[in-house]
Protein backbone atom coordinates (compact mmCIF):
# COMPACT_ATOMS: atom_id res chain seq x y z
CA UNK A 1 0.00 0.00 0.00
CA UNK A 2 1.71 3.30 -0.72
CA UNK A 3 1.97 6.07 1.85
CA UNK A 4 0.54 8.84 -0.28
CA UNK A 5 2.78 11.10 2.45
CA UNK A 6 6.04 9.44 1.64
CA UNK A 7 6.14 9.07 -1.49
CA UNK A 8 7.06 11.62 -4.29
CA UNK A 9 3.61 12.52 -6.52
CA UNK A 10 3.29 10.39 -9.61
CA UNK A 11 1.35 11.87 -12.52
CA UNK A 12 0.96 9.23 -14.43
CA UNK A 13 -1.50 7.10 -11.94
CA UNK A 14 -4.88 7.80 -11.41
CA UNK A 15 -5.51 9.45 -8.61
CA UNK A 16 -9.23 10.58 -6.74
CA UNK A 17 -10.31 12.84 -3.84
CA UNK A 18 -10.04 10.75 -0.28
CA UNK A 19 -13.63 9.81 0.78
CA UNK A 20 -12.39 11.20 3.90
CA UNK A 21 -12.09 14.98 2.77
CA UNK A 22 -14.78 17.16 3.01
CA UNK A 23 -14.45 19.71 0.13
CA UNK A 24 -16.14 23.07 0.10
CA UNK A 25 -16.78 25.34 -2.51
CA UNK A 26 -15.43 29.18 -1.97
CA UNK A 27 -15.79 32.17 -4.07
CA UNK A 28 -11.77 31.79 -4.05
CA UNK A 29 -11.48 27.89 -4.54
CA UNK A 30 -12.32 25.63 -1.78
CA UNK A 31 -11.26 24.56 1.57
CA UNK A 32 -11.10 21.02 2.24
CA UNK A 33 -11.02 19.58 5.36
CA UNK A 34 -9.56 15.77 6.01
CA UNK A 35 -11.63 13.72 8.46
CA UNK A 36 -8.66 11.22 9.39
CA UNK A 37 -5.53 13.03 9.83
CA UNK A 38 -7.61 16.90 10.73
CA UNK A 39 -5.76 18.75 8.34
CA UNK A 40 -7.51 21.68 6.70
CA UNK A 41 -6.38 22.73 3.21
CA UNK A 42 -6.93 25.95 1.18
CA UNK A 43 -7.56 25.40 -2.73
CA UNK A 44 -6.70 28.90 -4.30
CA UNK A 45 -7.66 28.56 -7.73
CA UNK A 46 -11.50 27.71 -8.47
CA UNK A 47 -9.77 25.60 -11.71
CA UNK A 48 -7.61 23.67 -9.09
CA UNK A 49 -11.13 22.60 -7.64
CA UNK A 50 -12.65 21.62 -10.94
CA UNK A 51 -9.49 18.79 -11.57
CA UNK A 52 -9.67 17.56 -8.26
CA UNK A 53 -13.37 17.30 -8.46
CA UNK A 54 -12.63 15.48 -11.83
CA UNK A 55 -9.66 13.52 -11.06
CA UNK A 56 -11.40 10.00 -10.60
CA UNK A 57 -12.99 10.33 -14.27
CA UNK A 58 -9.32 10.45 -16.27
CA UNK A 59 -6.70 7.53 -16.39
CA UNK A 60 -3.91 9.84 -14.50
CA UNK A 61 -3.28 13.20 -12.91
CA UNK A 62 -1.51 14.28 -16.35
CA UNK A 63 -4.70 13.56 -18.16
CA UNK A 64 -7.19 15.77 -15.77
CA UNK A 65 -4.55 18.33 -15.86
CA UNK A 66 -4.24 18.46 -19.61
CA UNK A 67 -7.83 17.94 -20.19
CA UNK A 68 -9.19 21.16 -17.90
CA UNK A 69 -5.41 23.38 -17.82
CA UNK A 70 -3.03 25.24 -20.35
CA UNK A 71 -0.10 23.79 -20.97
CA UNK A 72 2.28 26.93 -19.57
CA UNK A 73 0.45 25.88 -16.27
CA UNK A 74 0.85 21.83 -16.94
CA UNK A 75 3.88 22.17 -14.13
CA UNK A 76 1.53 24.48 -11.43
CA UNK A 77 -1.17 22.28 -11.20
CA UNK A 78 1.46 19.44 -10.81
CA UNK A 79 3.02 20.86 -7.85
CA UNK A 80 -0.57 21.56 -6.38
CA UNK A 81 -2.07 17.93 -6.68
CA UNK A 82 1.52 16.83 -4.86
CA UNK A 83 1.04 18.77 -2.24
CA UNK A 84 -2.71 17.64 -2.14
CA UNK A 85 -1.35 13.89 -2.18
CA UNK A 86 0.81 14.48 0.72
CA UNK A 87 -1.66 15.79 2.90
CA UNK A 88 -3.29 12.62 1.86
CA UNK A 89 -6.53 14.59 0.21
CA UNK A 90 -5.93 12.62 -2.56
CA UNK A 91 -5.28 9.63 -3.15
CA UNK A 92 -4.00 7.23 -5.75
CA UNK A 93 -5.57 4.29 -7.43
CA UNK B 1 4.72 35.12 3.95
CA UNK B 2 2.37 36.74 1.97
CA UNK B 3 0.40 33.67 1.18
CA UNK B 4 -0.19 32.93 4.34
CA UNK B 5 -1.61 37.06 5.08
CA UNK B 6 -3.43 36.68 2.27
CA UNK B 7 -5.41 33.56 3.57
CA UNK B 8 -5.75 35.77 6.85
CA UNK B 9 -7.35 38.55 4.61
CA UNK B 10 -9.84 36.05 3.04
CA UNK B 11 -10.98 34.93 6.09
CA UNK B 12 -10.88 38.09 8.09
CA UNK B 13 -13.56 38.72 5.10
CA UNK B 14 -15.37 35.87 6.09
CA UNK B 15 -16.22 32.64 4.73
CA UNK B 16 -19.87 31.46 3.46
CA UNK B 17 -19.51 28.84 6.18
CA UNK B 18 -17.98 28.95 9.13
CA UNK B 19 -15.02 26.14 8.89
CA UNK B 20 -15.82 24.93 12.56
CA UNK B 21 -18.35 26.26 15.42
CA UNK B 22 -18.31 26.09 19.23
CA UNK B 23 -22.15 24.43 20.43
CA UNK B 24 -22.59 24.32 24.02
CA UNK B 25 -24.64 21.92 24.42
CA UNK B 26 -26.10 22.91 27.76
CA UNK B 27 -25.12 25.25 30.54
CA UNK B 28 -25.70 22.41 33.41
CA UNK B 29 -22.87 21.75 34.76
CA UNK B 30 -21.53 19.61 37.88
CA UNK B 31 -18.39 21.93 38.13
CA UNK B 32 -18.43 25.30 39.42
CA UNK B 33 -15.22 26.61 37.86
CA UNK B 34 -14.13 30.38 39.20
CA UNK B 35 -13.74 31.44 35.41
CA UNK B 36 -16.18 29.44 33.93
CA UNK B 37 -16.44 31.43 30.45
CA UNK B 38 -20.23 30.85 29.71
CA UNK B 39 -21.32 31.56 33.75
CA UNK B 40 -22.52 27.57 34.01
CA UNK B 41 -24.05 25.36 36.50
CA UNK B 42 -28.16 25.70 36.16
CA UNK B 43 -29.69 24.55 33.32
CA UNK B 44 -31.54 27.01 30.93
CA UNK B 45 -35.09 25.50 30.55
CA UNK B 46 -35.47 26.84 27.20
CA UNK B 47 -32.26 24.65 26.06
CA UNK B 48 -32.72 23.40 22.22
CA UNK B 49 -34.73 19.83 22.41
CA UNK B 50 -33.11 16.57 20.96
CA UNK B 51 -35.10 16.84 18.02
CA UNK B 52 -33.98 20.45 17.74
CA UNK B 53 -30.08 19.85 18.75
CA UNK B 54 -30.57 16.97 15.64
CA UNK B 55 -31.87 19.36 13.17
CA UNK B 56 -29.30 22.18 13.59
CA UNK B 57 -26.85 18.97 13.06
CA UNK B 58 -28.32 18.40 10.00
CA UNK B 59 -28.30 21.87 8.57
CA UNK B 60 -24.61 22.01 10.03
CA UNK B 61 -23.77 19.28 7.55
CA UNK B 62 -25.91 20.77 4.59
CA UNK B 63 -23.81 23.69 5.12
CA UNK B 64 -20.77 21.53 5.50
CA UNK B 65 -19.11 23.02 8.55
CA UNK B 66 -16.26 20.75 9.06
CA UNK B 67 -16.43 20.02 12.99
CA UNK B 68 -17.90 21.23 15.67
CA UNK B 69 -16.44 22.13 18.97
CA UNK B 70 -18.91 20.84 21.67
CA UNK B 71 -18.54 22.28 25.31
CA UNK B 72 -21.18 23.94 28.20
CA UNK B 73 -21.14 23.26 31.45
CA UNK B 74 -20.98 19.70 31.03
CA UNK B 75 -21.59 18.26 27.76
CA UNK B 76 -22.44 14.64 29.10
CA UNK B 77 -24.75 15.95 31.73
CA UNK B 78 -27.14 15.76 28.66
CA UNK B 79 -28.92 12.69 28.64
CA UNK B 80 -28.54 12.38 24.92
CA UNK B 81 -25.03 13.75 24.67
CA UNK B 82 -23.96 10.54 22.43
CA UNK B 83 -27.32 10.59 20.20
CA UNK B 84 -26.26 14.07 19.42
CA UNK B 85 -22.61 13.27 18.65
CA UNK B 86 -23.21 9.77 16.69
CA UNK B 87 -25.73 11.68 15.04
CA UNK B 88 -23.29 14.64 14.41
CA UNK B 89 -20.51 11.69 12.86
CA UNK B 90 -23.03 9.81 10.69
CA UNK B 91 -23.54 13.02 9.09
CA UNK B 92 -19.86 12.90 8.89
CA UNK B 93 -19.61 16.39 10.93
CA UNK B 94 -15.99 16.14 12.79
CA UNK B 95 -17.15 16.31 16.56
CA UNK B 96 -14.62 17.19 19.15
CA UNK B 97 -15.85 18.16 22.44
CA UNK B 98 -14.97 19.59 25.82
CA UNK B 99 -15.49 17.58 29.13
CA UNK B 100 -13.85 17.93 32.69
CA UNK B 101 -14.28 14.28 32.59
CA UNK B 102 -16.47 13.44 35.99
CA UNK B 103 -18.39 11.49 33.33
CA UNK B 104 -16.09 9.08 31.33
CA UNK B 105 -15.56 6.30 33.18
CA UNK B 106 -14.76 2.77 31.51
CA UNK B 107 -18.48 2.10 29.73
CA UNK B 108 -18.28 5.95 28.38
CA UNK B 109 -14.09 5.36 27.20
CA UNK B 110 -15.01 2.19 25.15
CA UNK B 111 -18.13 4.06 23.49
CA UNK B 112 -16.34 6.80 23.00
CA UNK B 113 -13.16 4.86 21.67
CA UNK B 114 -15.41 3.24 19.12
CA UNK B 115 -16.63 6.35 17.26
CA UNK B 116 -14.93 7.60 14.43
CA UNK B 117 -14.69 11.23 13.49
CA UNK B 118 -14.22 11.81 17.22
CA UNK B 119 -11.58 14.21 19.71
CA UNK B 120 -11.49 14.64 23.03
CA UNK B 121 -10.31 17.27 25.20
CA UNK B 122 -10.17 17.01 28.97
CA UNK B 123 -9.98 19.85 31.12
CA UNK B 124 -7.90 21.06 33.91
CA UNK B 125 -6.23 24.32 35.81
CA UNK B 126 -3.29 23.10 36.95
CA UNK B 127 -0.28 20.14 37.11
CA UNK B 128 -1.72 18.83 40.44
CA UNK B 129 -4.80 19.00 42.72
CA UNK B 130 -3.30 21.65 44.69
CA UNK B 131 -3.43 24.09 41.70
CA UNK B 132 -5.86 22.66 39.55
CA UNK B 133 -9.00 22.33 42.44
CA UNK B 134 -8.62 25.99 43.69
CA UNK B 135 -10.81 26.91 39.94
CA UNK B 136 -12.17 23.39 39.68
CA UNK B 137 -13.01 21.94 42.75
CA UNK B 138 -12.09 19.66 45.33
CA UNK B 139 -11.63 16.48 43.45
CA UNK B 140 -12.09 17.83 40.14
CA UNK B 141 -8.52 16.83 39.39
CA UNK B 142 -8.68 13.35 40.32
CA UNK B 143 -11.75 13.04 37.94
CA UNK B 144 -9.90 14.31 34.93
CA UNK B 145 -6.81 12.16 35.48
CA UNK B 146 -9.35 8.87 36.06
CA UNK B 147 -10.85 10.05 32.55
CA UNK B 148 -7.62 9.99 30.87
CA UNK B 149 -7.01 6.68 32.18
CA UNK B 150 -9.85 5.20 31.17
CA UNK B 151 -9.21 6.71 27.86
CA UNK B 152 -6.03 5.56 28.01
CA UNK B 153 -7.00 1.69 29.07
CA UNK B 154 -9.84 1.78 25.85
CA UNK B 155 -6.87 2.23 23.71
CA UNK B 156 -8.98 6.08 22.46
CA UNK B 157 -5.74 6.64 21.04
CA UNK B 158 -4.77 10.80 21.13
CA UNK B 159 -7.09 12.92 23.12
CA UNK B 160 -5.98 16.82 24.26
CA UNK B 161 -5.29 17.83 27.48
CA UNK B 162 -6.57 21.82 28.03
CA UNK B 163 -5.38 24.28 30.34
CA UNK B 164 -6.35 27.50 30.46
CA UNK B 165 -3.04 29.77 31.52
CA UNK B 166 -3.21 31.54 34.61
CA UNK B 167 -1.01 33.23 36.78
CA UNK B 168 -0.56 30.15 38.61
CA UNK B 169 -1.27 27.32 36.34
CA UNK B 170 1.69 29.36 33.48
CA UNK B 171 4.57 28.24 35.99
CA UNK B 172 3.67 24.60 35.42
CA UNK B 173 4.28 24.54 31.54
CA UNK B 174 7.05 21.57 32.01
CA UNK B 175 5.03 19.44 34.52
CA UNK B 176 2.01 20.19 31.40
CA UNK B 177 3.95 18.68 28.72
CA UNK B 178 5.07 16.04 30.55
CA UNK B 179 1.68 15.19 31.58
CA UNK B 180 0.64 15.14 27.95
CA UNK B 181 4.06 12.88 27.16
CA UNK B 182 2.80 10.13 29.78
CA UNK B 183 -0.50 9.71 28.19
CA UNK B 184 0.42 10.12 24.73
CA UNK B 185 -1.79 13.74 24.40
CA UNK B 186 -1.74 16.94 22.65
CA UNK B 187 -1.45 19.73 25.09
CA UNK B 188 -3.61 22.71 24.31
CA UNK B 189 -2.85 25.88 26.41
CA UNK B 190 -5.73 28.84 26.13
CA UNK B 191 -5.67 32.11 26.84
CA UNK B 192 -7.50 33.25 30.12
CA UNK B 193 -10.20 35.92 29.19
CA UNK B 194 -12.50 37.70 31.69
CA UNK B 195 -15.36 36.55 30.18
CA UNK B 196 -18.26 34.87 32.10
CA UNK B 197 -17.09 34.45 35.60
CA UNK B 198 -13.50 35.38 34.75
CA UNK B 199 -14.50 38.50 34.91
CA UNK B 200 -14.54 38.27 38.96
CA UNK B 201 -10.74 36.81 38.65
CA UNK B 202 -9.65 38.23 36.10
CA UNK B 203 -7.03 40.68 37.96
CA UNK B 204 -5.61 37.36 40.30
CA UNK B 205 -5.32 35.07 37.83
CA UNK B 206 -4.12 36.83 34.30
CA UNK B 207 -0.82 36.33 33.90
CA UNK B 208 1.71 38.89 34.33
CA UNK B 209 3.43 40.52 31.36
CA UNK B 210 7.14 38.81 32.53
CA UNK B 211 4.71 35.66 32.37
CA UNK B 212 3.36 36.25 28.86
CA UNK B 213 6.73 37.28 27.78
CA UNK B 214 8.31 33.51 29.03
CA UNK B 215 5.24 31.62 27.70
CA UNK B 216 5.68 33.43 24.40
CA UNK B 217 9.18 32.17 24.21
CA UNK B 218 8.12 28.43 25.71
CA UNK B 219 5.71 28.49 22.96
CA UNK B 220 7.61 29.40 20.11
CA UNK B 221 10.34 26.24 20.78
CA UNK B 222 7.08 24.40 20.70
CA UNK B 223 5.03 24.32 17.61
CA UNK B 224 3.27 20.92 18.82
CA UNK B 225 1.70 22.60 21.22
CA UNK B 226 -2.13 23.78 20.45
CA UNK B 227 -3.13 27.31 21.75
CA UNK B 228 -6.31 27.69 19.69
CA UNK B 229 -4.69 30.87 18.13
CA UNK B 230 -5.84 32.45 21.47
CA UNK B 231 -2.19 34.15 22.14
CA UNK B 232 -2.09 35.51 18.78
CA UNK B 233 -1.80 39.21 21.00
CA UNK B 234 1.81 37.87 22.06
CA UNK B 235 2.93 37.81 18.32
CA UNK B 236 3.64 41.67 18.82
CA UNK B 237 7.08 40.53 20.59
CA UNK B 238 8.94 38.86 17.68
CA UNK B 239 8.40 35.49 15.30
CA UNK B 240 4.43 35.04 15.38
CA UNK B 241 3.22 31.90 17.01
CA UNK B 242 1.34 28.60 15.26
CA UNK B 243 -2.33 30.03 13.83
CA UNK B 244 -3.53 32.38 11.28
CA UNK B 245 -2.90 35.01 14.61
CA UNK B 246 -6.68 36.56 14.32
CA UNK B 247 -9.66 37.03 15.82
CA UNK B 248 -12.00 34.44 14.19
CA UNK B 249 -15.27 35.38 15.90
CA UNK B 250 -17.95 35.79 13.38
CA UNK B 251 -15.54 35.09 10.24
CA UNK B 252 -14.65 32.03 10.52
CA UNK B 253 -16.07 30.50 13.91
CA UNK B 254 -18.74 31.20 15.83
CA UNK B 255 -20.90 30.10 19.13
CA UNK B 256 -23.98 28.66 19.65
CA UNK B 257 -25.38 28.53 22.86
CA UNK B 258 -27.44 25.71 24.50
CA UNK B 259 -30.78 27.72 23.50
CA UNK B 260 -29.86 28.45 19.96
CA UNK B 261 -28.56 31.77 20.47
CA UNK B 262 -25.64 32.44 18.09
CA UNK B 263 -23.16 35.19 19.46
CA UNK B 264 -19.76 35.87 17.64
CA UNK B 265 -17.63 33.22 19.58
CA UNK B 266 -17.54 31.63 23.53
CA UNK B 267 -15.99 34.23 24.93
CA UNK B 268 -18.22 37.17 24.30
CA UNK B 269 -21.83 35.73 25.72
CA UNK B 270 -23.37 39.25 25.60
CA UNK B 271 -26.45 41.15 23.97
CA UNK B 272 -23.76 43.27 22.32
CA UNK B 273 -22.61 40.07 20.36
CA UNK B 274 -25.43 38.46 19.50
CA UNK B 275 -26.23 38.11 16.00
CA UNK B 276 -29.69 35.77 16.24
CA UNK B 277 -31.08 33.08 17.32
CA UNK B 278 -31.52 29.22 15.32
CA UNK B 279 -35.02 29.19 16.05
CA UNK B 280 -35.95 32.13 14.16
CA UNK B 281 -34.84 31.16 10.65
CA UNK B 282 -32.35 28.36 11.14
CA UNK B 283 -28.48 28.60 11.40
CA UNK B 284 -27.76 29.74 7.42
CA UNK B 285 -29.66 32.51 7.75
CA UNK B 286 -27.72 34.49 11.12
CA UNK B 287 -24.36 33.40 9.51
CA UNK B 288 -25.42 34.95 5.89
CA UNK B 289 -27.55 37.69 7.32
CA UNK B 290 -26.74 38.80 10.72
CA UNK B 291 -25.70 42.61 10.66
CA UNK B 292 -23.38 42.27 13.65
CA UNK B 293 -21.60 39.75 11.75
CA UNK B 294 -21.69 41.75 8.47
CA UNK B 295 -20.31 44.42 10.42
CA UNK B 296 -17.23 42.11 12.16
CA UNK B 297 -16.36 41.18 8.09
CA UNK B 298 -15.76 45.09 7.21
CA UNK B 299 -11.65 45.32 7.69
CA UNK B 300 -11.11 46.58 10.69
CA UNK B 301 -9.40 49.70 12.03
CA UNK B 302 -6.40 49.90 14.46
CA UNK B 303 -8.32 52.68 16.21
CA UNK B 304 -5.75 53.60 19.16
CA UNK B 305 -3.00 51.15 17.98
CA UNK B 306 -2.83 53.27 14.53
CA UNK B 307 0.52 54.45 15.48
CA UNK B 308 2.19 50.85 16.73
CA UNK B 309 4.51 49.37 14.53
CA UNK B 310 3.06 45.66 15.65
CA UNK B 311 -0.91 46.36 14.72
CA UNK B 312 -0.47 43.80 11.65
CA UNK B 313 0.96 41.26 14.05
CA UNK B 314 -1.43 41.29 16.79
CA UNK B 315 -4.36 43.10 15.11
CA UNK B 316 -5.34 45.24 18.41
CA UNK B 317 -5.75 42.01 20.44
CA UNK B 318 -9.32 39.65 21.25
CA UNK B 319 -12.53 41.67 21.55
CA UNK B 320 -13.43 39.76 24.54
CA UNK B 321 -10.62 40.78 26.65
CA UNK B 322 -11.47 44.52 25.58
CA UNK B 323 -14.94 44.35 26.24
CA UNK B 324 -15.25 42.57 29.51
CA UNK B 325 -12.30 45.21 31.09
CA UNK B 326 -14.54 48.09 29.96
CA UNK B 327 -12.20 49.03 27.57
CA UNK B 328 -13.66 50.19 23.71
CA UNK B 329 -12.99 48.15 20.79
CA UNK B 330 -10.22 50.16 19.34
CA UNK B 331 -8.46 50.52 22.27
CA UNK B 332 -5.26 48.80 22.88
CA UNK B 333 -5.90 44.70 24.14
CA UNK B 334 -5.45 45.13 28.17
CA UNK B 335 -2.57 42.04 28.02
CA UNK B 336 -0.87 44.50 25.07
CA UNK B 337 2.55 43.39 24.95
CA UNK B 338 3.72 46.75 25.18
CA UNK B 339 1.81 48.26 28.32
CA UNK B 340 -0.96 50.06 26.27
CA UNK B 341 -3.76 48.15 27.41
CA UNK B 342 -2.67 49.38 31.03
CA UNK B 343 -2.40 52.51 30.00
CA UNK B 344 -5.76 52.44 28.65
CA UNK B 345 -7.21 51.05 31.79
CA UNK B 346 -5.46 53.25 33.89
CA UNK B 347 -7.17 56.24 32.00
CA UNK B 348 -10.68 54.99 32.38
CA UNK B 349 -11.67 55.90 36.25
CA UNK B 350 -15.08 55.19 35.73
CA UNK B 351 -15.15 51.81 33.74
CA UNK B 352 -18.24 50.33 33.31
CA UNK B 353 -17.39 46.29 33.29
CA UNK B 354 -20.27 44.80 31.67
CA UNK B 355 -22.01 42.26 33.50
CA UNK B 356 -21.82 38.14 32.01
CA UNK B 357 -25.69 37.97 30.26
CA UNK B 358 -26.62 35.60 30.40
CA UNK B 359 -25.53 34.16 33.62
CA UNK B 360 -26.32 30.77 34.45
CA UNK B 361 -23.66 30.47 37.98
CA UNK B 362 -25.22 28.11 40.57
CA UNK B 363 -26.42 30.11 43.59
CA UNK B 364 -25.20 27.17 45.83
CA UNK B 365 -21.84 25.56 46.49
CA UNK B 366 -20.67 22.62 44.84
CA UNK B 367 -19.78 19.25 45.80
CA UNK B 368 -17.91 17.37 43.39
CA UNK B 369 -19.11 13.75 45.14
CA UNK B 370 -22.28 14.00 43.60
CA UNK B 371 -22.65 12.22 40.52
CA UNK C 1 10.01 29.23 9.21
CA UNK C 2 6.43 27.90 9.73
CA UNK C 3 6.07 24.02 8.74
CA UNK C 4 2.60 24.39 8.29
CA UNK C 5 2.36 27.15 5.37
CA UNK C 6 3.79 25.24 2.27
CA UNK C 7 4.09 28.04 -0.05
CA UNK C 8 7.28 28.52 -1.99
CA UNK C 9 8.01 30.98 -4.47
CA UNK C 10 10.19 29.51 -6.53
CA UNK C 11 11.86 31.36 -9.07
CA UNK C 12 12.39 29.37 -12.48
CA UNK C 13 14.56 31.17 -15.61
CA UNK C 14 11.91 30.00 -18.09
CA UNK C 15 9.09 30.00 -15.79
CA UNK C 16 5.57 30.40 -16.81
CA UNK C 17 3.75 33.82 -15.33
CA UNK C 18 2.01 32.20 -12.26
CA UNK C 19 4.80 29.99 -9.72
CA UNK C 20 2.84 30.66 -7.33
CA UNK C 21 1.72 27.34 -5.08
CA UNK C 22 -2.37 26.98 -5.33
CA UNK C 23 -2.47 25.18 -2.44
CA UNK C 24 -1.57 26.02 1.74
CA UNK C 25 -2.72 24.43 4.68
CA UNK C 26 -4.04 25.97 7.59
CA UNK C 27 -3.50 24.77 11.23
CA UNK C 28 -6.50 23.36 12.51
CA UNK C 29 -6.06 24.97 15.75
CA UNK C 30 -5.06 28.19 14.53
CA UNK C 31 -8.71 29.61 14.53
CA UNK C 32 -9.23 31.49 17.35
CA UNK C 33 -12.42 32.15 18.74
CA UNK C 34 -12.75 28.09 19.39
CA UNK C 35 -13.66 26.31 22.62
Amino acid sequence: MIDASQCAFDAREPWHLSPLVSLRDEEFGAMAYHHGNRRLVFLKSRKLVDVVRELHEHESADAAIDALVGDDDHAQYIAALASLAKSEVLCVG
Amino acid sequence: MSANSSLRNRFERGLSAPICLTWELTYACNLACTHCLSSSGRRDPRELSTSEAKALVDEIAAMQIFYINIGGGEPMIRSDFFELIEHAVSRHVGVKFSTNGTRIDAVAARRLSSMDYLDIQISIDGADAATSDKIRGVGSYASARRAMDHLRDANFGQFKISVVMTRESIEQLDEFEALATSYGAELRLMRLRPSGRGVDVWDELHPTQQQNRDLYHWLLERPNVLTGDSFFHLSALGAPLEGLNLCGAGRVVCLIDPVGDVYACPFVIHDEFLAGNVRDAGFQNVWSNSSLFKSLREPGSPGACVSCGSYDACRGGCMAAKFFTGLSLDDPDPECVFGHGEEALATKRLQIIPKPSPDHSRRTSVSIGAR
Amino acid sequence: MDPEVTEEVVEEQSAPESTELLVEEVSIDGLCGVY
